[in-house]
């Protein structure tokens, strides 16, 4: 894999102070899916606003395609797709003139038959000739999508694009992100959901305070950060834990029917063989055990709690 | 040069004049065919002629003058401002297009309106009062520089202004003042001498002056002052908003 977007020593600090950005590197795949979760604040429109040209980057910190987004902006730029945050589009223009404008204003010919199936993929071709106040909410989002994709781009940032919709809208969005991501797109993707993550990214980013504190594949960062659980069912009511078990930090159950162990799959013994062999001795009866993997939420909430 | 942006731009700000044409265009043209049923036709025909035409006639270059200034700061100001405002003004900068390109686009547009708007007060005033026009190429020419010229100064204030009042602002309280003490209804040669030496610190005498010039042959100052003020003025527009973009002024942190 190439990087499609590289991001080198990034530093962002706002006229009153405010440190957006410390010092931030990334290098995005051509052809992935990347979340970036954060928490409020974190930094994560700060980054997109720098890598699309919204605010002033200085030269040899963010390239696009292998093009420097300030000396080269007109070849970096015409690369971007941007969906902001927040649903910004002119009310009084129907949906077919303003994905048009954008079209164009990326410097790209009128193509109506591109527009047309933009449009029909994104279930707003029935809409085409209505105005834009006309629409619900999750219509705009839509509308917003498809002037990101009227000039063709090979790379979409989406700014928390499912923030405010309901269940259904989300999975419509994120079957749209699938089928750009097959059809070549990068997409980068913010959001404060870590299912949204966990369901679409192939790599996760964490942001907070201005650090980007890691970047991974959603999969290995699950299996190397995650710790797991061990859920021992028991045949009859346990009132404590004995001291012997002391060690394993067991959690028990209000009925006393369950432990609980928590164990790091990283680790060499994951004491699982010992405990069982103390619990045997202790005379715990056992009527089952279920092993479950801790969430991408679990994982982000210790990362930026550290 | 990215010419596909520049006409997106310049088509969707007409395709807005054209939703909007009562109060785009209609609207302005109303209210100046007042100013020629009463100051033209009807007071006008008792007043004496000034400078040998006729006050009804004498007024027309003023009454243009006065709506083109307006309507280019009013449409080029809300041109840029409305984007802002509503926060689609990211889509023009992130899109890959330079200041010059985004300026011809909207301050392109802006004129054009002006300057239509313009020609139907011309148009109109032929019907209440006699007009001919000594220099129709010099005249159609000041017309286009000023529609430019305001349409830059009123680009510059919508990036300035934070909200609905500031960008009334200037046109209200001090373009319109302006026009009106710059020699839109008399000749500054009728005012005391005093008056008339401050009168020529006010930009838009020279304007109206240059217009009436090319109506009648004959103006309160020479037309080379007016069309040096015309190129200093739009001089300085540019030199702002070169320098609003190179800064980001009011555009990117």
């Amino acid at each position: 894999m190439t990087s499609i977007i590289s991001i080198k020593n990034l530093t962002k600090t706002y006229s009153n102070g405010f440190h957006a950005l410390l010092n931030l590197s990334l290098e995005i795949e051509e052809g992935e899916i990347l979340a970036l979760l954060g928490p409020n604040g974190a930094g994560k429109t700060t980054l997109i606003s720098s890598v699309c040209g919204l605010l002033s980057v200085p030269k040899n910190t963010i390239t696009i395609g292998g093009f420097d987004v300030s000396e080269d902006y007109r070849k970096s730029r015409s690369l971007i797709g941007l969906v902001p945050q927040e649903i910004t589009i002119e009310p009084f223009e129907t949906v077919m003139n303003a994905v048009s404008f954008s079209r164009g204003l990326f410097g790209k010919p009128k193509n109506s038959a591109y527009i047309e199936q933009l449009l029909t993929d994104l279930s707003l071709y029935n809409k085409r000739n209505q105005k834009n106040m006309t629409l619900s909410g999750g219509m705009k989002r839509r509308v917003m999508i498809a002037k990101a994709l009227s000039h063709e781009p090979k790379i979409l940032f989406l700014d928390e694009p499912t923030a405010g919709v309901d269940v259904e809208l989300r999975k419509d969005m994120w079957d749209v992100i699938a089928r750009l991501k097959e059809s070549g797109v990068t997409v980068i993707l913010t959001t404060h959901y870590i299912e949204e993550a966990e369901e679409i990214a192939d790599r996760i980013g964490v942001i907070n305070k201005g650090e980007l504190l890691l970047v991974e594949g959603k999969n290995e960062l699950i299996q190397r950060m995650g710790s797991k659980n061990l859920l021992i069912e028991l045949q009859e009511p346990a009132k404590k834990i004995p001291t012997s078990l002391s060690r394993f930090n067991l959690t028990l159950s209000n009925d006393g029917m369950q432990l609980n162990y928590i164990y790091d799959v990283r680790a060499q013994k994951t004491g699982i063989v010992d405990l069982l062999s103390e619990l045997k001795k202790a005379s715990f009866k056992l009527r089952d055990l279920q092993t479950s993997q801790s969430t991408l939420e679990e994982i982000f909430v210790n990362l930026v709690k550290e | 040069m990215n010419f596909f942006a520049i006409i997106a731009i310049y088509k969707f700000e007409m395709a807005r004049t054209f939703r909007t044409l009562l109060q785009s265009i209609i609207s302005p043209v109303i209210s100046t065919a007042l100013y020629f049923v009463v100051f033209g036709s009807a007071i006008g025909s008792r007043m004496e002629q000034i400078e040998n035409i006729e006050y009804g006639s004498f007024i027309v270059p003023g009454l243009i003058m006065l709506t083109v200034l307006i309507q280019s700061v009013s449409n080029a100001s809300f041109a840029i401002y409305f984007p802002k405002f509503l926060g689609t003004i990211y889509e023009v900068l992130s899109a890959p297009i330079s200041y010059v390109e985004i300026i011809i686009g909207y301050v392109g547009a802006a004129a054009t309106k002006s300057f239509i708007i313009g020609i139907i007060i011309l148009m109109t005033a032929t019907l209440f009062v006699d007009v001919q026009i000594k220099h129709p190429t010099i005249m159609l020419l000041l017309l286009a520089l000023t529609c430019v010229s305001f349409s830059l100064f009123g680009f510059i204030l919508g990036i300035w202004a934070k909200n609905f009042e500031q960008l009334n602002l200037v046109p209200m309280l001090i373009l319109t003042p302006l026009v009106f003490l710059g020699g839109s209804f008399y000749s500054i040669n009728m005012l005391p001498p005093i008056w008339q030496q401050i009168t020529l610190f006010n930009p838009v005498v020279y304007l109206i002056s240059g217009l009436r010039w090319s109506f009648f042959g004959t103006a309160d100052v020479s037309i080379h002052y007016s069309l040096l003020a015309i190129g200093i003025f739009t001089l300085i527009c540019i030199t702002i908003i070169g320098w609003i973009f190179k800064t980001g002024y009011r555009l990117r942190n």
